[in-house]
């Protein structure tokens, strides 16, 4: 490699931020309008009541924590395979960090609103949190949402320091080719990075330190949000292997994010050459593997309560293998299990269109399943003279609708200001100079450079 | 000694007639929500007459089992609540603070019994019914969960009263609109905690169950039932 490819990366990757297209603007203003009917619904909810949405007795849960669970699980993608692809150095991370832990910055901002959006009461959701109070209230301790508030705020403020550490080199390379403002603002992003030998190596320790550190949270994130679940004495929620199941799902739905994302950049920003189908076969047999796991965890749950046998749990079991929500369920077991794997275990089939057929199954399957486990538990209780339906109104879908935008503009945001693709980590990948990576050192297994 | 509030519902006696659910909006300044609202699942009755049909026709006997908060000695709905709005008093009431509640609705998930029943607008009675609230319970407004109380203004104001007249509670002081409403006598109110009260022999009877007992919430609702060799 030479200093001319190494001037391309830095050219094509920053492309993005120096030239804007009219199609830019078309589709901020696009998704910008969605948000923005988005929050105006939340306002006409707020105003009118709660009850503009379809909840009821006895489904008091339903779209608006499924949407938390699915964002929460989706957020999944980025800061954990990240994290473990760094941690085993795999030489093909490197194009593929900076997406994938964008994802995860952003799906955790959205998934956290849901459940202030679902609060009947949503302007006095810092009760949830320990601040001093006059009163000496402090939230209850024992509840799940408070671990959930904890938790989620641990993950995202641990995500965004793991997505801003390596962005920092970058962040001093776009201060050093820009002027005015720009220059100004990527300046104080910058923090005053020289790329000092010693600044290099505090970069790489921290950044070691954040893969270890995030990896335990990631995990403890998503079994708490399961907790919400499990804790409740409720048919099919109340098992204990709701933590590890809900942690493999939450990485199953967030690989497909994560392909997708990846999809939709390597077309709209010309990254071909950065983004190889290599990649997509990688993370499409990482896609597999959590597409059999996932089968195996639903399998183990339903013969496990098939066997137990226990009433309660055998209604909310039939309801949804062959009552009014079995379309659903099949839909569900069709598109996390049978399409992806047929599509990925076969290897002519494992391209970049089959790994986005797959993973576009598997957010649409794994959506379902949040709604599969949140639902028909409630509507189907002890007591069945108080069993209940539920279908969703205009204003949850809206709301719903919104997120999925609101995730695309964050997305198209971000890729306008920062290089989707780490610069610098790139052409320490293939261009291994003393210069750009003097961390490969023994105790910096990071620095390493796999030609 | 503190006070244990029980209730004891007797299945037999029990007509069906819902007097003890009108007394309950009545007293509890409950709203109805209208048909449209209802409907769709948003009724909201403290206490309800649940109907169960047992056989095949003709041979078709009816059942109806009033079913109020068991204000349960273990209850779920309480650990859940992530702002102590649903909270354990000293008397053993499942007290929920209305102030304090943000409307998570996870207690009412966590409650086997479905008997917690949220606002999903602010309450609105047709006049002249605004003219019968009762000015000693609260009025609740969009966003929160509420549920039985076991009358709980009776059981403060019996007290005071007791307090003031330097005498003590006796049973039968303390009557929640329902038992009071209660023509055939099916439910009766008292003091667990005081062995010679009704309820409490109540209780003891060979007739009564817990609802849903196996589930470990320990109820302080006994239904008595007439027991029947399978």
């Amino acid at each position: 490699m030479s200093d001319e490819s190494a001037r391309n990366i830095t050219e094509d990757l920053l492309r993005p931020l120096q030239r804007t297209t009219w199609r830019f603007y078309v589709l901020v203003a696009f998704l910008g309008s969605i948000v923005a009917m988005g929050l105006g619904t939340w306002a006409y909810q707020m105003y009118m009541g709660f009850g503009m949405t379809g909840i009821n007795n006895p489904v008091y849960w339903a779209f608006y924590i499924t949407n938390f669970v699915f964002w929460i699980g989706i957020s999944h993608a980025g800061t954990l395979i990240s994290a473990i692809l760094r941690l085993v150095n795999a030489g093909w991370r490197r194009p593929v960090t900076r997406c994938a832990e964008v994802i995860t910055a952003f799906a955790l901002m959205i998934g956290a609103l849901f459940p202030i959006i679902h609060l009947g009461r949503p302007w006095l959701f810092f009760w949830l949190m320990p601040y001093p109070s006059s009163r000496l209230i402090w939230p209850n301790f024992r509840s799940p949402l408070v671990w959930d508030f904890f938790a989620i705020s641990t993950y995202l403020t641990g995500s965004v320091l793991f997505l801003f550490l390596p962005m920092i080199p970058d962040f001093a390379l776009i201060r050093d080719r820009s002027t005015g403002l720009r220059r100004r603002i990527y300046g104080a992003l910058a923090l005053g990075w020289r790329g000092t030998t010693k600044q290099w190596h505090r970069l790489e320790s921290a950044m070691q330190i954040m893969a270890v550190a995030i990896i335990p949270v990631a995990v403890s994130v998503h079994t708490i949000v399961s907790f919400d679940f499990s804790m409740a004495p409720v048919p099919m929620w109340h098992s204990t292997m709701f933590g590890p199941y809900f942690v493999a799902g939450a990485i199953f739905s967030g690989i497909a994010g994560l392909i997708i994302a990846m999809a939709a950049l390597r077309k709209f920003l010309h990254l071909e050459e950065y983004l190889h189908p290599v990649h997509f076969q990688n993370l499409g047999k990482l896609l597999l593997m959590m597409s059999l796991l996932w089968a195996y965890f639903v399998f183990a749950e339903r013969l496990t309560v098939w066997y137990g046998n226990d009433t309660p749990e055998m209604n909310v079991f039939y309801v949804t293998q062959r009552g009014s929500f079995a379309p659903l369920y099949w839909t569900m077991v069709f598109c996390n299990f049978v399409l992806p794997f047929s599509i990925l275990a076969i290897r002519k089939l494992r391209t970049i269109t089959g790994c986005v057929i797959a993973s576009f199954g598997v957010v649409v399957g794994m959506w379902l399943e949040r709604f599969l486990i949140v639902v028909p538990s409630l509507s189907h209780k002890f007591l069945p003279y108080s069993w209940g339906h539920y279908q969703p109104r205009p204003v949850e879908i809206m709301i719903m609708t919104s997120t999925f935008a609101a995730m695309c503009l964050l997305y198209v945001l971000f890729s306008k200001f920062v290089p989707i693709i780490s610069i610098w980590e790139l052409k320490a990948g293939e261009h291994p100079s003393p210069a750009l990576s003097p961390m490969a050192a023994h105790e910096h297994p990071l620095g390493e450079t796999h030609a | 000694m503190a006070h244990k509030w029980g209730m004891a519902v007797d299945l037999d006696r029990c007509t069906g007639c819902g007097a003890c659910v009108t007394a309950c909006h009545a007293e509890n300044n409950i709203p109805t929500v209208g048909p449209e609202q209802a409907a769709r699942g948003r009724a909201m009755h403290w206490i309800r007459v649940e109907r169960y049909w047992e056989g095949d026709f003709p041979d078709v006997r009816l059942k109806f089992r009033p079913v109020m908060c068991q204000q349960c000695d273990a209850a779920p709905c309480e650990p859940v609540c992530p702002t102590y709005a649903s909270h354990h008093t000293e008397d053993g009431l499942n007290a929920q603070v209305y102030n304090r509640c943000i409307g998570t609705r996870y207690c009412a998930n966590a409650c086997p019994y479905n008997v917690r029943f949220f606002d999903f607008f602010n309450p609105q009675w047709p006049k002249p019914l605004q003219l019968q609230l009762n000015p000693d319970v609260s009025v609740r407004e969009v966003g929160v969960m509420e549920k039985c109380t076991f009358c709980v203004q009776r059981i403060s104001a019996a007290q005071i009263d007791a307090k003031a007249n330097k005498k003590e509670l006796k049973d039968g002081d303390v009557k929640p609109a329902c038992v009071q409403s209660c023509s055939a006598k099916a439910l009766v109110f008292g003091d667990l905690n005081d062995p010679e009260s009704e309820v409490a022999r109540l209780a003891r009877s060979p007739r009564g169950s817990k609802l849903l007992e196996d589930l470990g919430t320990l109820p302080n609702v006994t239904y008595l039932e007439r027991q029947t060799q399978v």
